[in-house]
């Protein structure tokens, strides 16, 4: 009799167990599944990855001195492969003693001119990427890892809203190509579920490392929308939800894109 | 100093065909596209590649502005003695780049 | 979702079609004059890789492979590869020789536009051998503002 309420109790638990397996099952894709295989292998491979050429030129301004402190990131982080790993799958995040919080490149900044008494370099300079790229390179393969921030709900919360929000000439929101019509073609191209898994990213069309902040832009102007300034908080706000959405995914940084 | 990633084996059996992969950082810009401003950005591209093994050439391609930008190259070599590859780029606007690889053969 | 929007959106980026293959254009043709000068190329142990179909004609992956033993007496001098429809027709010209082991190169080229692609390789008996492929190439959906 007990053993029979056992092997019922049981079935129970793995029926249940299965069914949560299903429910969890996670459809989520990165971009790179639906991109060709001569770009999957050119990504893969990091000699012919042209975005491991800014990894390299960032591991070299992470050791050079700058600034009225003459001081290099590695003075004070030391060995990025140990102190910046995981960085870029919790980021953006808020800074010590603000209440907004900032993307990689934005603390970048911060370091150079809080601590390295530098100027601040110009959103999508090449030695900012190189920085940025040589930082979330340490992330590679790790699952992105938004962290828990009361103070990041509210941002997350519009940015949120901005994603829903119907702008442009082509009343798009981003919902509406990379939710209701991911998966389906634009123009030849899959359109993706928008995880921004290996940014900054080498994009095909730009030749060149671009930013999230860049892809957006390019996004806001494919639906005929005003892009928002560079030093726009939207933008910030945006990456966070985004984060969130992407939350588990595995960072590939540096991701070659179409 | 330029940004330049080189995948060759360390070590090759004597006769093998080894493959050589190369790539630099460079904008290739064409010299057809208008910039910004509307004019013409002018042509920089890199216009030859050359490999040598111990100094004797085993490898050159000259490239057009259709070569995309951050040029990669693969090819093969025999290696034939232990010795040192030198591979180099130059261009328009001065360009010149060098990577040297030694490739012990046995 | 509304689906004429949507449309009236994509509808802004066309593919282009491909181009008859026999209907090679004056400037490349030329180009390889230049290179085969009277003789007429053989096609065959010549392969040329490049996908059919690309996203973005920016970087696209291309391989040349030559059967060949890549000896003293028989190798391969040279390869080049050319285009239809860039403003220029040389792609590249590459110069191998016995020292090469094997003849396969491989670069990444740009392409403005769906067009043939043709490698034309001189070999050291002086004969020429010939590949062509077409190449589709899709745009991206959302471009940039500014070049």
């Amino acid at each position: 009799m007990t053993a029979r309420l056992l092997v019922i109790g049981l079935a129970l638990v793995f029926a249940a167990s299965y069914a949560a397996a299903q429910v969890g099952a996670d459809k989520r894709r990165s971009g790179y599944q639906d991109m060709g295989e001569a770009l999957q292998k050119m990504q893969d491979d990091d000699t012919a990855n042209p975005g491991m050429l800014f990894v390299q030129l960032g591991g070299q301004l992470w050791n050079r001195a700058v600034g009225a402190a003459d001081k290099s990131c590695a003075d004070c982080h030391g060995d990025a492969a140990v102190s910046m790993k995981g960085v870029a799958a919790r980021y953006p995040a808020i800074p010590q003693g603000s209440d907004r919080p900032v993307d990689l490149e934005g603390r970048i900044n911060l370091c150079r001119t809080e601590h390295q008494k530098a100027e601040p370099l110009p959103p999508e300079n090449r030695d900012l990427l190189a920085l940025a790229v040589y930082v979330a390179h340490q992330s590679r393969d790790l699952q992105i890892a938004p962290p828990y921030d009361p103070r990041l709900d509210a941002f997350r919360r519009e940015g949120a809203e901005i994603y829903r929000l119907r702008q442009g000439q082509l009343n798009l929101s981003c919902a509406i190509c990379h939710d209701d019509n991911a998966g389906k073609k634009l123009a030849g191209i899959v359109i993706p579920e928008a995880h921004p898994t290996g940014y900054p990213i080498y994009r095909l069309e730009w030749q060149a490392l671009g930013s999230l902040k860049r892809r957006l832009r390019n996004c806001l102007v494919g639906i005929r929308a005003e892009a928002w300034p560079l030093d726009a908080p939207e933008y910030v706000a945006l990456e966070l939800y985004l984060m969130q959405r992407a939350r588990g995914l595995k960072l590939e940084t540096p991701a070659v894109r179409p | 100093m330029s940004n330049i990633l080189v995948n060759a084996p360390k070590t090759a059996k004597r006769g093998a065909a080894i493959e050589i992969k190369a790539l630099i950082m460079h904008p290739m810009e064409t010299g057809f596209r208008p910039g910004p401003n509307g004019r013409i950005i002018p042509r920089n591209i890199i216009e030859r590649f050359t490999a040598t093994w111990n100094g004797a050439e085993i490898f050159t391609m000259d490239m057009s502005p259709a070569i995309a930008a951050n040029p990669f190259v693969s090819f093969f070599a025999e290696a034939k003695e232990s010795g040192t590859v030198v591979l180099r780029w130059t261009g328009d606007e001065g360009f010149a780049a060098e990577q040297r690889v030694d490739i012990a053969v046995e | 979702m509304d689906r004429r929007l949507f449309l009236a959106g994509t509808a802004a980026v066309v593919l282009v079609p491909l181009s008859p293959a026999t209907a090679t254009p004056d400037a490349m043709a030329e180009a390889i004059r230049k290179v085969v000068g009277t003789a007429t190329p053989t096609e065959g142990r010549v392969k040329l890789d490049v996908p059919p179909l690309v996203e973005n004609g920016s970087t696209v992956p291309l391989t040349v492979s030559v059967d060949s033993p890549m000896t003293e007496a028989d190798h391969v001098k040279a390869i080049h590869v050319f285009n239809e429809k860039n403003p220029q027709p040389n792609v590249f010209s590459a110069r191998l020789g016995p020292r090469s082991g094997k003849a396969v190169i491989g670069t990444r080229i740009k392409l403005g536009d769906s067009q043939r692609i043709v490698a034309i390789v001189e070999t050291s008996d002086g004969k020429f051998l010939s590949a062509g492929a077409d190449v589709i190439v899709t745009l991206a959906a959302c471009l940039e503002e500014s070049p």
